[in-house]
């Protein structure tokens, strides 16, 4: 191949590399590994994360916050780790590509009715992502850059939100909890961009929609829902009750803990605000012959065509967990979603019993929740966990970041999935009753 | 040599499964009432009821349908869905700045590994020194790469990372008391950089191209003062050429007092051979999935670390995975001091880090040297091969990328850029990028990568020969382009793009 081009060494293909420049010597790397020996590293380091499990082989998961561990099956690894759709490109080219594109149509339609919106996209980053850019298409359609977020979106959304307002110049301002649920009563004026709420919120509790609303008419601005997608299985859809984004995670669809990425950022929104919508939309047509097909579309909306005119960078999404999500809501179905939904509840309810049973601890707040509550513990909740690592459980979150100088500090975020059984929680109930009186 | 050892089909998918003509019914019209495929754990946890658990007001009214269907439908319904869909496993994808290598399947197995994958994020740090230490190594591999002094690896991809820079030069700036409005890239630039100046809050200047290709330096000056922040650029650029001026470009950016900013979307031709730090740049961010090997999955998931030099170190988002004074081993979080804040809900897409670092560690300092050369051998071997057929508008060896134009075939023939790129799937390859860079007339715009053989390469520069010779050939004969037609062989022929832009039908539930 180099005679080919006139050439003696690989060395002259960089000829046009400046000599002063060039990195004399090589990169300054180990010497690169077999297979075999790679592996053994890679288990070697495995053992030093505590992974999620069951009672006897990992920890007993309580943790959530926008994380949760749901049941993932045989068939939606073995779908979703298809190299067709795991080694496949942007589906810049639909003639060869109907199968993602197909698989995110789906996708959208599941995330529609879930949200109870008629658009959704095809997948960003994550939730905080999601956030984000439900709040920078509120200001633009608004042309007011006043954002109203609850304490109850998850403080580490609410830090992304916050750096990326620094180019954006938004204004945001957090309205605090009272008893768990957001106190909208205490915010002022007339006029805003959005409204921001977790529907169920952070620390668990199910806020009223119909009074975010009720807010977002009095300032004229969107109504933003964070959702947690899980609950659409009991809970009413927020787009039915006057959202007009909602947004949120979805790794519960089929997607491991991944300590924490890559996530799937679902967003959808009225179809008012579609030439809004930020990242792909896949939408149906035919090809030439008549038949059925999938393509992105309404691309002028994009950064590859708009360019410094577009109200969104983004180009590459999540497209894997999006299909994801689709084989794993194909599997769950109708009744599936429902029995994740109901299983989470009956377990943080069962569990709710058991704690309010033990002497020194309490319920943080007495709102209505659905899968997760917070409970204050004669310790740090910090401390709780640590000493409940040793005993076999991620005991929850602590309620630290986001939560300084309130009533929630320090508290403790359980979160319950389908998979948490009666005798783990009867068992973390007694450790957790063990670790706060040592 | 290669010519006489042809073998015509190497590298083609044409005899993959993708099964043409038929459309296959979306997974909602496979759905039966009663049908399950779902199974879950036995809990023993009382079963009471919705109005039980939590109160009506909240509740739905009716039930959320999704779908009804066995397990064993829905596996046939998604294996046929694979099979009318082309991947970098079933041959190659030469799409120009997308970098579609194949990708070692230990980087797979690593990331299923249930001792990574299994771990929540809201794990306290000192349970995680696996995961922290693969972070700190691979954090320090990428600076060792790019020549800088820290990374931050929350960005979840490249576009994320672009922003997250802007923001760091914002932060920069601003400790100093210095209200800079600007931003310069170039018009070869990628469709994100503008988009991601804008919601940094900056404004774009574009400056044009010489004609070499090369940022045009007059036009730079020009555009250079005080209310500069800096300079976004591609190196190699988009036309797949190293700016040979860029020694001169930091010093004049540097000289107004701006930063200078790496889209390192186009780093796997310069592994082991340049660093962004010795050209002078302050910022890069680095595309994982496409460098360092993971599969792109549809679209996504990616990772774009953003590495900087010493100046801007305090402002880098956090927390930070940092080695800790307890042992060569120990691992903590750190809080930069000026730090921008958190771009990532939690550390970035971490199992996307978890490749990369599989990918470095497997290839070693020599081996992603031997992917620069390969990747630039075969993009320029390629171009070669194809000289005198198509145009070559900006006529000088390029790096891993080569930017052809069907400019002149197009005035002879009336094929377009377009038509090439549809008809070469007939011959088992995906299409190059099209269209782009926005400076080339009719572009096509061919990366190879490393990873193809070169009976691949030659077989993918045979049949964009073949094209152009069959589009003269039925110029000459008066007869309708094939290329204009194409592609009939594949799952679906050319699809009405206008037609789904016009009648939005996005979900299942908007046809009628």
């Amino acid at each position: 191949m180099l005679g080919f081009l006139g050439l003696e060494s690989t060395d002259e293909l960089f000829r046009a590399v400046p000599a002063a420049i060039r990195l004399a010597g090589g990169l300054d790397l180990e010497p690169g590994l077999s297979e075999a020996d790679v592996s053994v590293e890679l288990a070697t380091m495995g053992r030093r994360n505590l992974a999620t499990g069951i009672a006897g082989s990992g920890l007993v998961c309580f943790a959530g916050g926008g994380a949760y561990d749901h049941e993932v099956p045989a068939v939606t690894r073995a779908l979703a780790g298809r190299s067709e759709f795991v080694t496949a490109y942007t589906p810049y080219q639909p003639e060869v590509a109907q199968g993602v594109l197909e698989a995110l149509f789906e996708y959208q339609t599941f995330i529609s009715r879930i949200t109870g919106l008629p658009i959704s996209n095809s997948s960003l980053y994550d939730g905080s992502a999601a956030l984000v850019e439900a709040v920078n298409l509120s200001v633009a359609e608004t042309h007011s850059s006043r954002v109203i977020v609850s304490a109850g979106i998850h403080p580490h959304w609410r830090r992304v939100l916050a750096t990326f307002a620094k180019g954006t110049g938004h204004e945001i301002e957090v309205v605090k909890l009272v008893d768990g649920l957001t106190d909208w009563d205490s915010v002022p004026g007339d006029q805003g961009g959005c409204v921001v709420v977790g529907f169920p919120n952070y620390v668990g509790a199910i806020e009223s929609l119909s009074k975010a609303r009720s807010l977002a008419d009095r300032l004229g601005a969107l109504l933003v829902v964070c959702q947690d997608p899980v609950s659409a299985g009991l809970l009413q859809s927020p787009g039915l009750h006057g959202a007009d984004v909602v947004v949120g995670e979805a790794q519960a669809f089929g997607t491991a803990l991944s300590f924490g990425g890559p996530y799937l950022g679902f967003f959808a929104c009225a179809d008012r605000l579609v030439r809004r919508l930020p990242g792909r939309l896949v939408g149906e047509t035919v090809d030439l012959g008549g038949t059925r097909s999938y393509v992105t579309t309404l691309r002028a909306r994009e950064q590859d065509i708009r360019r410094e005119k577009a109200s969104s960078n983004v180009c590459t999404n999540e497209t894997l967990m999006a299909v994801t999500a689709a084989i794993q809501l194909g599997w769950l179905g109708t009744a599936g979603i429902r029995e994740i939904a109901i299983g989470g509840a009956r377990a943080a309810n069962y569990a709710r019993k058991c704690f309010s049973q033990v002497s020194q601890i309490s319920l943080a707040t007495t709102a209505p929740m659905f899968r997760e509550f917070a409970l204050r513990l004669p310790i740090p909740a910090s401390v709780a966990i640590d000493r409940l690592l040793e005993e076999g459980y991620l005991a929850g979150i602590a309620l630290n970041e986001g939560y300084e100088g309130t009533d929630l500090e320090e508290t403790l975020l359980l979160a319950f999935t389908e998979r948490r059984t009666k005798e783990e929680i009867d068992h973390f109930v007694t450790a957790v009753r063990k670790v706060v009186s040592r | 040599m290669i010519e006489q050892n042809l073998r015509p089909g190497a590298g083609r998918a044409a005899s993959a499964p993708l099964l043409g003509n038929a459309s296959e019914p979306t997974l909602f019209e496979f759905s039966s009432p009663g049908r399950r495929a779902y199974s879950l754990r036995t809990t023993e946890i009382p079963k009471l009821t919705a109005e039980e658990l939590i109160p009506a007001e909240y509740l739905r009214a009716e039930v959320l349908e999704l779908t009804e269907v066995s397990e064993r439908d829905l596996v046939g319904h998604f294996t046929r869905l694979a099979h009318r869909q082309y991947c970098v496993d079933l041959g190659a994808y030469p799409l120009g700045s997308c970098t579609m290598k194949y990708n070692p399947k230990l980087c797979d197995e690593a990331a299923a590994l249930r001792s990574f994958a299994g771990v929540h994020p809201s794990t306290p740090v000192h349970a995680v020194q696996g995961w922290m230490e693969i972070l700190v190594e691979l954090e320090e591999a990428l600076c060792k790469i790019t020549g800088m002094a820290a990374a931050t690896l929350q960005p979840a991809a490249g576009a994320a990372g672009e922003l997250t820079g802007l923001l760091l030069m914002r932060a920069y700036h601003e400790a100093r008391g210095d209200h800079r409005t600007r931003i310069i890239i170039p018009d070869s630039a990628h469709g994100t950089n503008p988009a991601s100046v804008t919601l940094g809050g900056y404004e774009v200047t574009t400056v044009g191209s010489d004609d070499r290709g090369f940022v045009n330096v007059a036009q730079l000056k020009d555009a250079l003062g005080l209310d500069v922040a800096g300079i976004m650029l591609t190196n190699p650029n988009t036309l797949g050429l190293f700016e040979e001026d860029i020694t001169e470009i930091a010093k004049l950016v540097h000289e107004v007092g701006g930063l200078l900013y790496y889209d390192g979307a186009n780093l796997n031709p310069i592994l082991g051979v340049v660093r962004p730090g010795d050209m002078g740049f302050d910022i890069v961010h680095m595309n994982l999935h496409k460098t360092f090997a993971t599969p792109h999955g549809g679209g996504g998931p990616g990772a774009g670390p953003v590495a900087v030099s010493q100046r801007l170190v305090d402002y880098l988002p956090g927390p930070r995975p940092v080695r800790s004074n307890g042992g060569p081993s120990e691992f903590t979080l750190e809080q930069p001091q000026h730090s921008i804040g958190r771009v990532h809900s939690y550390y970035g897409n971490s199992l996307v880090l978890l490749r990369a670092w599989t990918y470095i560690r497997l290839n070693g300092a020599e081996g992603l040297r031997r992917v620069a050369d390969m990747a630039v051998l075969n993009a320029n071997w390629l171009r070669e091969r194809l000289r005198g057929i198509y145009d070559f508008p900006y006529d000088r060896p390029v790096m891993h990328e080569c930017v052809i134009s069907v400019s002149s075939l197009k005035k002879t023939t009336g094929m377009r850029a377009l038509d090439v790129a549809k008809r070469l799937l007939e011959y088992g390859f995906h299409s190059p990028t099209v269209y782009f860079p926005l400076i080339v007339d009719e572009a096509l715009m061919i990366e190879p990568t490393e990873t193809e053989s070169p009976e691949t390469i030659a077989a993918l520069a045979d049949a964009l020969i073949d094209i152009a010779i069959e589009a003269e050939r039925e110029q000459a004969e008066g007869m309708e382009l094939t290329s204009a037609r194409a592609p009939k062989s594949t799952p679906v022929q050319r699809v009405d793009e206008a037609r789904a832009a016009r009648q939005l039908v996005s979900t299942f539930d908007a046809r009628r």
